[in-house]
């Protein structure tokens, strides 16, 4: 019987865009977040200081 | 700042696991295929990737419907994380499939039904983004958005049923499918198991990353009201 084709390579490429591009939106989250979240306790602290 | 909820935590800690899990599942257990040989093993992630797409594009649509009843802005910021997350996990589907092709039809890309209907989806919902941050009239913009999310959702059957329906060169493993199919294999016990598994890992983690995608859709709208407080 044939051995199976040799695609080690595909294989490793498929796996290291999956877990990059999950990575990476995983990333782009926790960044976004913790932007947004500085920006909210400046407004916050902006808001005080007006009052 | 609300603390994250300890549910969610747990289903954070829970995805990590199953995820840990599926790959060493994909990688050392499950047998390599005779042959395509180890890039068959793509599959398994790459099922899972278009099904939290099309769960992820189904969850847009019933927000969708949900705003249009309801109009509570809520639902549009379901929407939201539900297309986001779907265009990432359709953009894994289909560079893996990509990837997969290469070797096993000697193309990167060919114009195939399943392959054309993808691209067509995850364009369709890119030009959703598009959609919304074209309008400023934030009740405009959630109407509109949960109309096209409706709309834009026929996509997802038609590329699902592609394969089923039309004649491809894109293997069909669960259900019968076009006999000409090139890299069609038949699973074994493990291989079944592995893909199932597989499948559960991604509905979590895609609980997960909704629930994660919706706090900060709701964090960048109280941003947006400290704004205008703060502007008047």
């Amino acid at each position: 019987m044939d051995a199976p084709a040799d695609t080690l390579v595909y294989f490793i490429a498929g796996y290291a865009v999956i877990f990059l591009i999950m990575g990476i939106y995983l990333a782009s989250l926790i960044i976004r977040y913790r932007n947004l979240r500085q920006e909210e306790d400046t407004l916050k602290s902006l808001e005080e200081n007006d009052r | 700042m609300k603390t994250q909820p300890r549910l969610l935590l747990i289903i954070d800690f829970i995805s990590v696991i199953l995820l840990i899990i599926a790959t060493i599942l994909v990688f050392f257990v499950v047998p390599t295929e005779a042959v395509m040989g180890l890039v068959q093993k793509v599959f398994y992630f790459h099922v899972a990737a278009g099904w939290v797409g099309m769960m992820a594009f189904f969850t847009a649509l019933v927000a969708g419907v949900a705003y249009l009843v309801t109009k509570q802005a809520r639902w549009d910021r379901v929407g939201l994380a539900g297309i986001e997350i779907g265009i990432v996990y359709m953009l894994i589907n289909i560079i893996t499939g990509s990837i997969w092709a290469r070797p096993i039809w000697n193309t990167w890309w060919t114009w195939d039904p399943r392959l054309t209907t993808a691209a067509i989806m995850e364009l369709v919902y890119a030009a959703y983004l598009m959609l919304r941050s074209g309008i400023e009239d934030p009740e405009r913009r959630a109407r509109f958005s949960a109309v096209y999310a409706i709309v834009g959702f026929v996509s997802v059957p038609m590329t699902f049923l592609s394969i089923r329906i039309f004649r491809t060169i894109h293997p069909v493993v669960v259900g019968s499918g076009d006999p000409a199919a090139t890299g069609a294999f038949d699973m074994t016990p493990a291989m079944s198991q592995t893909f199932f598994f597989s499948l559960i890992t991604f509905t979590v983690i895609f609980v997960s990353l909704l629930w994660h995608r919706v706090r900060l859709a709701d964090l960048s709208e109280r941003v947006e009201q400290l704004k205008i407080r703060l502007s008047q």
